[in-house]
Order: structure tokens, then C-alpha cells, then sequence
């Protein structure tokens, strides 16, 4: 590991690779960039890729790429398009804490400073590294059962959607069989899908507001389509339970989403997962002194997403949670772009424009509940709401509201054979001590989409396939590792290569 | 899993069994481990520190509370003066803070004075009302100026705060490595007291105990520190009489604020418990609490009832702003509650004292009964008090006719007690140069496991190997730290969970988060 860069990332999610990479090119076009021009990427897993990773399921890259793809293949396209662009990507790498140089030299020029002093608690030691531009990719974390104050016992049981995602998706360990899911948040309803196919049973969602917080998309494909029962302006209003989880009381709420006397309902269950929220984090931004706006959290930035110091930039959930990862990116990009023209510049490079975040995200995404009677296209996050109606006097199905050809073609098989995408994992016996079950999963998914109805048969079938560990090595992404499974003939694909 | 303890101990019969791993139980096996004694702790959680001593406001009071010539008075002030000195001889956590009591109306102020007097005559040193100027210069100098602000205060600097888990493991660990054998999921189901006339006294000593994964245990003295079961298990042992009435707690606690020491409104009258207020604890958070309300069923079940209920948490809430308008912006990332095992029914209220007695009817059976606040403070006076028990009841043993060696029969020291205990060193706490060096000789050291604590792989890994074998999230928790940031666990439990099963060997099944009961996961997805 070298000491001194001219831009430090923080976090190698989809903003910190697309920030790093962005930077580099940047350099590479400005002619008084210096050479060579470092940037690195600081992650504290031990692989690249953030959250992605854990995010087997599909729905990433439909802007930036206009692909369906899940969140490892995302991750892997991000990370080989950064080290194409010159970016190191440093793994194991925790970030404490971003100092402000003291020793202002002279010649700069005033409202830049030299540099940053960034501490890194490593396994090969403790380091300090020298940055002339930061870029804050540090992500979010989730709302958990202690800020929400939920009256009751504090039996086992109880996960944040992301906490039972990576333990599901990357540990191999199941969190329980029968579930409760309070919030609607992306993560819940892609959760209460995952939980399905594994083979836990979900009993209903519970969401506090009138609508659902997370995508119609996934409303319809991870709720509606297994029948789990969605009970909106209602709460967990107590927990039972001394060891386990034994039950959840339910309990409707009024305008000031306090629980309605006289409407409880007990549910026997052994698992509550909570999707009630996302905060930007910002642990280390604290250290450098980086003021955060107060409503959303995240690290407050002007247009061109610099922070209140100069030379600190943000981008991604750290600076406001987005729906979108490949929103993330896109302003990962411009924060990116604008931290190599603040360290050109403090080198007395030329001075070049910033670019400025001028997106407004949240409305390219249909949120809350679907339409009724209308098919809720899941090709991509958009949701398109379409109607498809039989119109006597043509003699055929109009379909209206799509918002593109394949909503057309979504919207009639929808009507006779609905068909998804298949996400989930495949075992593979590695390094697992002689006896024991455990083992690695790779990432898979179908290579075109499986008829609804088989998805929980297939998703069984491949619980209980494994491949060996000297075949799971040598995996590139997209390598075909189930043939020709279930009524349509579909390939299960690795969604990841080896690492 | 079991303790060392067990492996190591063959034989089934021993002098002492203290019955409860709670401070008391655990400062008693670590007073006994300095004499030439063989000694049990047996306790029915999977861990020390479960129940009352864990879930309390971890404050190591002065001793002004409580009645003068009663036993709280006494042991508490004893317990005051020799607890900074225990916790550096138990490399445990204390910080002496301080303490104010606020005083808003002229009857606060005089239950001030009160107090203060009470506080005096129990022996509780530099204690004093401050008002006007001073009470104002005294809060700017520590920083405390967001007080709702009183008319008077007690000053108490010598209150301090503590970490009770750590303190409980430091006294149980010491104990175990002084020779003590530490019992975890070890439930006393049946005692059986030999009459003192029969002849397999001598032999097998007076009680058999057994337990409820079948063990069979003897031991000549048994001491009763069973908390909020201390009345079932006296019954047990044939002393019956005792009725605890379980009078519950519950707690906020907030992210990490600045706040210099606990403050306390003028304690309410008759209530169970001192009044809400807001404490600091050692590790920067604020917590607030305790409510105080009596469990009224007959269930022994409703003795571990830990819930929360909202009426109560918008109470302390409420109350808590009362004392310091900033709470209500500060974010809760937590709540518990603990029970206090009172011998005061609910229509007395306040406090009894403290029972320690030597059972005339069952002869080495001592009771310690109805440790509530300030238990965790007078916990080792407490101890050697009843050490002081079991040495007058051998010397009584050993009988009047042989006076000459009266002074040889009584309890004997140890040469080799080892009174000093090292904890498991605390990355965060070291300076960068020390930190460079610990990475160096270990790379655990490298990694870090809880982003909010800043808790790296190897302390992790002590706390998964601790001498007590306790193996549980729990005992993770309270050992390292880790889960207990404002992430709740989302960052490190994944992690630390990935240890217990590939480095550690462990089944996802058989990962518990306390107890037999409390299962983390149903096991492998595939």
C-alpha cells in the first residue's frame, strides 16, 4: 500500500467505484494533472462491491446499462470498469478517522487545502495516508428495533432486513421459519421473497403509512406474488417471547401513527424482520468535522457535491438515501470527477468547471402500492403500471401505460403465463470442516425468466444442489451451473465470478 | 457448552456452593477463593450478570439513600471507598463522576437535607447542599448547564459509575482462576439437608443439591445468592418465611451524548426505587430509568419478565425531560429492564434491609436475601461479611473446649490467591503508536469487527474464549462490547456469527443469544 494519493475513496459500494473511476478519467483528460495520478478505493470488506453483494436478487443497471441485473453482476461490471481506469481497490481497509492537514503552505491557493490525513486500521497494520481530495461512499445503515422504542421483550428473533439478507446471501444461515415483516422498505419486501423461497413461511408485512415505502415493483413481485397478506397503517405494537420470538402483536394506528386500542391482533411467529428505514453513515465524515444535514442525516453538500470543507466530496446514501443503486453511481461519477479538478487545482493544475448533481431521482421509480386492475410491469424499477383490455370493437388486447415495447410484451404474458427472473444461491463445499454443511454461495440466477408458479420448486431444488469447491474456484460470471431446469428449459447462471 | 470449571472438577462434593452468578454470588466466590476452601458457583443462566446485577443503572452509589445502622448504609459506604481500587486490582471500568441530586421545591429541599444528614451519619464523606452561585458555577464546570435549573443540589463526588457485566465477570474470572469452579446452565431444581446429627455429615456434607441437567452436588456451607429466586431457594433448603415481591425497572438508553455524571430528581416518597434520572455510562451513553412497578402475579415465570411497555417508556421519557429538555432531541437506541427483588411489599414501599443471615434452623445455610440497590455497590462488603459467617461457624465448629487452636480453625488464607485479573485490552482505548504495535503482534488486532465500538477480531476472539465458557452472543456482547452501538449489531453480529461457525466449529442452531432457549438461527439455508 503507498502512502500518498491524490484521492482517497471511502467505500467501494456502486458510488465509491464509479467516484474513483471517474476521478482517473478526469485526470487522464486534464492536461496538468499530475502523473501519475493516484486514486484509491478504501473498503473495510474483505471484497469490493458494498451491499451489492448481497443483493442477489435483480434490478440493478436498468439506467445505467439498460440490462436486468443483479446486484453482484452490477458490482463486478463497477469494479472492472474502475480497475480498467487505473483505480486501486483496497479491501480490509477500515477508515477511523480524516484529519485536516495543519501546515497550509503558502502558495495555495486560498479555499483549498493541501490535504487529508486519513487513518486506516488494517490487518498488514495501522496506516496513514495522504489524500489531496476525499469522496465520502460510505453507505447507509439501517433503522433498528432500539430507535423505533417497540414495547415488549428483546427475545432472539428480531433482524434488520439487511442483517438477515447478508446472513441468508452470504453467510448461509437462516434466520427462522416463520415470519413477520414490520415496514415496507426495498429491502424488506426483496427479504420476504428470499425468506419465501428458502423455505420460510412469511405471514403478513405490516406498514405503518397508508401506502408501502418501497417500489410498486417489488410490492407485486415479492408480496403479491407469494400471497403474503400486506396490513397497511398497522405496527407491531408489542413482542413476545423470553428466549425465541414467540408472537408479535399487531395493532392499527391512527393519524399520529399511535396504535388504535381494541384493534390487536397476536401472531404466533419466530422472526421479526424490520425494513423501517435507511441513514446515511457517517462515522468517519464526523472525524473531519463534515457538517450533516439534519433531516436526512447524510453529509450536507452544495450542488457540486462538495462537503462544508473543501476538498471533501459525498455521494451516494452517505449524502441522502436513494432508491436506485445506479443513481448512486451516476452521482458517484460527478463527485468523483469534481474531487480530481479540486486536486488538480490544488496542485495549480488547470482550472476545469465542476459538474454539478442536478438529477432529481425520485420520481423515476413507481413507489407505494400498485394500481388495481393493472399489471405492474417488474422488467425494471420504473413499474410501469399497465393496462391491458380486451376492446371488442378491434377484437383484440389494447395495452396502454407502458413505457416501453417489452412492457407491451410483459403486460401479455402477465394476463396467461406470468414468468420472473429466479435469484438465489448455490452451495459450494469448500472450506468447510469434514461433516459440517457449511460452505460458500455463489450467486445465481435464471438466464430468462421462469413461469411464477415454479419459482418455489426450483428455488428448492437448487437448497439442495452444491458444487464442488474446485469447480466453484475457477466460476466466471455467467457461467452456466444448472442446465435446462423446470418447464421452460432455463439456465441457472453465477452471478459472480470467484474472487 | 460447559466451563472449564466443569472438566476440570471430578469430584462433586465441595466446602462452599454459592447458588446465583450475580454480583453478590460472584464477589462471594472471589472473597472465598483467598482461603483454603473448594468452592461452587452454580448459576441457571448461560452466563453471569443476567438478571439483576445487568440491568440497573450501573451506579456505584455513596451510601446517603439509605437508613442509618442498617446494613444497606453500612455496606454501601464500605463498598463506595474500596471500589476504585477493586476495579483496578480487576482491570474493570470505574469512573468517580459525581452525583447530583436536583431540588425543585422547598419539599425536594427538604428531602435534600435529609439526605445529607442521613448521608453524614452513615459516614458518606464530603457530601453537601450547593445553591445559587455555587450550584450554578458547579454546573458550568461540568458541563451540565442543560439542566432544567434547580433551586438546590446534593453534591456527591464520590458517587462514581461502573460497567456491572465486566465488574461480574472480572470477580467470576478471577474466582475460577483462583480455584473456583464457575457452574453456567446449571439450574438448582431440589435441595436435600442432611440433619446435622447424622452421620454422613462428615462424610458428604450436609446439603445435596441437584440440578436440572441431573448433576448431583454435596457441599457443607450453601449460600443462597438466588436474586429474584433467593425466597424459593431458602424454602428449598428448608428456611422458609421469605416473600420477594419483583418490582421492574425499565430503561432508555440513548446514543452516545455527553453527560458528566447521573442526576437524580429528589427521590419520590414510598416509591420502589430512587426516581427516574439520567446516568452516563462508561462506554458514553446516556441511560435513563429506572420506572418502578410491582409485578403482582404469583407466576415465578413473571420474576424474568424483561418486557417494556409503552405506558412506562412514555413516562420516563417525559420525566427525563423534566430534568433535561435536550432528551427529548436525543435518539433512544435501546431499552431494557431489570427487576429489583424486593422484600418491601407494594403497599410499604421504600426499602427493607438487606437479609444475611446464618439459618439457625438449617445450619450452614445463609441466606442472602433482598439485594436490591445498592447491592452492586456493597456486593463485596456483602461477601466478606458473610465470609466472616462461615469462619465464626467453623471456629463454633471446631467448639469452645479446644480454645487453644481456635485461631487455626477458623477459615485459612491461600498462599498462592492471586487478587489481579487482566481483562481483555481495549483497542479503541490505546494511542496510535500502541495500536500500530498490537497489529503487529497480532493482526486480528487489523480487523475490525464493530464499526460503532470499534472492537477488533481479537477481542472478539478472547471473548469467545472466555475462562468461563460462556458461549453466547450475549456473553460476547457484554465481555467485548460489540452489538451494543447504534447499529444494533447490523455490522458486526453477521461477522461475529461467521467466527462462531467457521472458526469456531459451531452449528448455526447451537448459537444462542443468552440462554438454552434463546436460539439465533434455524440453522444452514443450504
Amino acid at each position: 500500500m503507498e502512502l500518498e494519493y491524490d484521492i482517497l475513496v471511502i467505500g467501494a459500494g456502486p458510488g465509491g467505484l464509479s467516484a474513483a473511476k471517474a476521478a482517473m478519467q478526469t485526470a487522464a483528460r486534464s492536461d496538468k494533472a499530475c502523473s501519475p495520478f493516484r486514486v484509491a478505493v478504501l473498503e473495510r470488506d474483505e471484497i469490493p462491491g458494498g451491499i451489492l453483494n448481497q443483493c442477489v436478487h435483480d434490478g440493478f443497471g436498468i439506467v445505467r446499462y439498460g440490462a436486468q441485473l443483479s446486484g453482484p453482476e452490477y458490482a463486478e461490471i463497477e469494479i472492472q470498469k474502475a480497475e480498467e481506469a487505473g483505480v486501486q481497490i483496497l479491501t480490509g481497509c477500515m477508515v477511523t478517522e480524516i484529519r485536516l492537514q495543519e501546515a497550509v503552505p503558502a502558495e495555495t491557493k486560498a479555499g483549498f487545502r493541501p490535504g487529508f490525513a486519513v487513518t486506516v486500521i488494517t490487518r498488514s497494520g495501522y496506516k496513514v495516508l495522504q489524500a489531496k481530495s476525499i469522496v465520502l461512499a460510505t453507505g447507509c445503515r439501517e433503522r433498528t428495533r432500539g430507535m423505533l422504542s417497540i414495547p415488549g421483550t428483546r427475545p432472539a428473533g428480531i433482524y434488520t432486513a439487511g442483517v438477515a439478507q447478508n446472513l441468508i446471501n452470504r453467510k448461509n444461515i437462516m434466520v427462522g421459519r416463520r415470519v413477520v415483516l414490520l415496514g415496507t422498505g426495498d429491502i424488506g419486501l426483496i427479504m420476504a421473497r428470499r425468506l419465501t423461497l428458502e423455505g420460510a413461511e412469511v405471514l403478513c408485512a405490516a406498514e405503518v403509512m397508508a401506502e408501502p415505502t418501497g417500489l410498486a415493483r417489488n410490492v407485486r413481485q415479492c408480496l403479491y406474488d407469494f400471497g403474503i397478506p400486506l396490513h397497511l397503517r398497522t405496527t407491531v405494537s408489542n413482542i413476545y417471547g423470553k428466549g425465541r420470538l414467540e408472537a408479535v402483536e399487531l395493532s392499527e394506528v391512527d393519524e399520529d401513527l399511535q396504535p388504535v386500542p381494541g384493534t390487536k391482533k397476536r401472531i404466533e411467529c419466530d422472526t421479526l424482520i424490520l425494513s423501517v428505514g435507511l441513514i446515511p453513515e457517517n462515522e468517519v465524515a464526523k472525524t473531519a468535522g463534515v457538517k450533516l444535514d439534519p433531516k436526512t442525516g447524510g453529509a450536507k453538500t452544495d450542488a457540486y457535491l462538495q462537503t462544508n470543507i473543501p476538498g471533501i466530496f459525498a455521494c451516494g446514501n452517505a449524502r441522502a438515501v436513494m432508491d436506485l443503486a445506479d443513481f448512486v453511481s451516476e452521482q458517484g461519477e460527478i463527485a468523483g470527477a469534481n474531487a480530481a479538478i479540486c486536486a488538480a487545482y490544488a496542485e495549480g493544475g488547470a482550472v476545469q468547471p465542476l459538474q454539478k448533481w442536478e438529477k432529481n431521482p425520485h420520481n423515476a421509480a413507481l413507489k407505494g402500492l400498485p394500481e388495481e386492475n393493472a399489471v405492474t410491469c417488474t422488467l425494471c424499477p420504473k413499474g410501469c403500471q399497465i393496462l391491458a383490455e380486451w376492446d371488442p370493437e378491434q377484437e383484440k388486447i389494447l395495452v396502454t401505460g407502458n413505457g416501453c415495447p417489452r412492457g407491451e410484451a410483459f403486460a401479455r404474458q402477465e394476463l396467461t403465463d406470468p414468468h420472473r427472473i429466479l435469484t438465489t444461491t448455490i452451495r459450494s463445499v469448500s472450506d468447510a470442516p469434514a461433516g459440517s454443511t457449511a460452505g460458500r454461495l455463489i450467486p445465481v440466477r435464471s438466464d430468462s425468466p421462469v413461469p411464477l408458479d415454479e419459482m418455489q420448486e426450483l428455488a428448492k431444488m437448487l437448497r439442495s444442489m452444491h458444487i464442488p469447491a474446485e469447480h466453484a474456484e475457477k466460476v466466471r460470471r455467467g457461467d452456466v451451473l444448472a442446465a435446462e431446469l423446470g418447464r421452460d428449459h432455463v439456465n441457472i447462471i453465477a452471478e459472480r465470478s470467484a474472487i | 457448552m460447559m466451563g472449564e470449571g466443569w472438566c476440570r472438577s471430578m469430584q462433586h462434593f465441595y466446602d462452599v456452593i454459592i447458588i446465583g452468578a450475580g454480583a453478590v454470588g460472584c464477589a462471594l466466590a472471589r472473597e472465598l477463593s483467598r482461603y483454603e476452601l473448594s468452592v461452587a458457583v452454580l448459576e441457571k443462566d448461560g452466563d453471569v450478570a443476567g438478571e439483576t446485577t445487568g440491568r440497573n443503572s450501573a451506579v456505584v452509589h455513596a451510601g446517603f439513600n439509605n437508613r442509618p445502622d442498617s446494613l444497606m448504609a453500612s455496606l454501601c459506604v464500605e463498598g463506595n471507598e474500596g471500589f476504585g481500587q477493586l476495579c483496578a486490582e480487576l482491570d474493570v471500568p470505574f469512573r468517580e463522576t459525581g452525583k447530583l441530586v436536583l431540588g425543585y421545591s422547598a419539599e425536594d429541599i427538604e428531602t435534600l437535607e435529609h439526605l445529607l444528614a442521613q448521608g453524614r451519619e452513615n459516614g458518606c464523606r464530603d457530601l453537601k447542599i450547593v445553591r445559587g452561585e455555587e450550584l450554578r458555577e458547579l454546573l458550568a464546570e461540568h458541563e451540565l448547564t442543560g439542566l432544567q435549573c434547580p433551586e438546590a443540589a446534593l453534591w456527591s463526588p464520590h458517587t462514581g459509575i461502573t460497567n456491572p457485566f465486566l465488574y461480574c465477570v472480572a470477580l467470576a474470572e478471577n474466582a475460577h482462576e483462583n480455584g473456583v469452579d464457575v457452574f453456567l446452565d446449571t439450574e438448582v431444581t431440589g435441595i436435600e439437608a442432611v440433619p446435622e446429627n447424622s452421620l454422613k455429615v462428615s462424610e458428604a456434607g450436609r446439603f445435596c443439591l441437584q440440578t436440572r441437567d441431573g448433576k448431583k452436588l454435596r457441599c457443607r456451607y450453601l449460600i443462597n445468592c438466588a436474586g429474584l429466586q433467593a425466597d424459593r431457594i431458602a424454602r428449598m433448603a428448608g428456611a422458609g418465611g421469605y416473600q420477594i415481591y419483583p418490582c421492574r425497572g425499565e430503561y432508555f438508553i440513548l446514543d452516545k451524548y455527553e453527560l458528566s455524571m447521573p442526576v437524580y430528581p429528589a427521590p419520590p416518597k414510598k416509591a420502589g426505587g430512587l426516581g427516574v434520572h439520567l446516568t452516563p455510562t462508561i462506554e458514553g451513553n446516556i441511560i435513563i430509568g429506572p420506572s418502578a412497578q410491582y409485578l403482582t402475579e404469583h407466576d415465578p415465570a413473571v420474576r424474568e419478565d424483561y418486557a417494556c411497555t409503552r405506558p412506562v417508556m412514555d413516562k420516563l421519557m417525559e420525566e427525563a425531560c423534566q430534568l433535561m429538555p435536550q432528551i427529548g432531541e436525543m435518539q433512544p437506541i435501546g431499552n431494557y429492564s431489570g427487576i429489583r427483588p424486593k422484600l418491601s411489599p407494594p403497599e410499604k414501599g421504600g426499602y427493607s434491609d438487606f437479609v444475611i443471615r446464618a439459618e439457625k434452623e438449617v445450619p450452614g445455610l445463609i441466606d442472602v436475601i433482598g439485594i436490591e440497590s445498592p447491592g452492586l455497590t456493597a456486593s463485596v462488603p456483602i461477601a466478606r461479611k458473610i465470609c466472616r459467617m462461615i469462619d465464626e461457624a467453623e471456629r463454633a465448629k471446631a467448639g469452645p473446649a479446644e480454645e487453644q487452636s481456635a485461631a487455626d480453625s477458623g477459615l485459612r488464607l491461600k498462599p498462592d490467591f492471586h487478587s489481579t485479573r487482566q481483562g481483555i485490552l481495549r483497542f479503541r482505548e490505546q494511542s496510535p503508536e500502541k495500536q500500530a504495535e498490537l497489529i503487529r503482534q497480532d493482526p486480528d488486532y487489523g480487523e475490525i469487527i464493530c464499526r460503532c465500538q470499534k472492537i477488533t477480531k481479537r477481542e472478539i476472539r478472547q471473548a469467545i474464549e472466555n475462562p468461563l465458557g460462556a458461549r453466547s452472543v450475549s456473553a460476547i456482547k457484554y465481555r467485548a462490547w460489540a452489538t451494543t452501538g447504534r447499529c444494533n449489531g447490523g455490522y458486526c453480529l453477521p461477522r461475529i456469527t461467521e467466527m462462531m461457525t467457521r472458526e469456531y466449529g459451531m452449528k448455526p442452531e447451537e448459537i444462542r443469544y443468552r440462554n438454552g432457549a434463546s436460539r439465533m438461527f434455524t440453522g444452514w439455508v443450504k
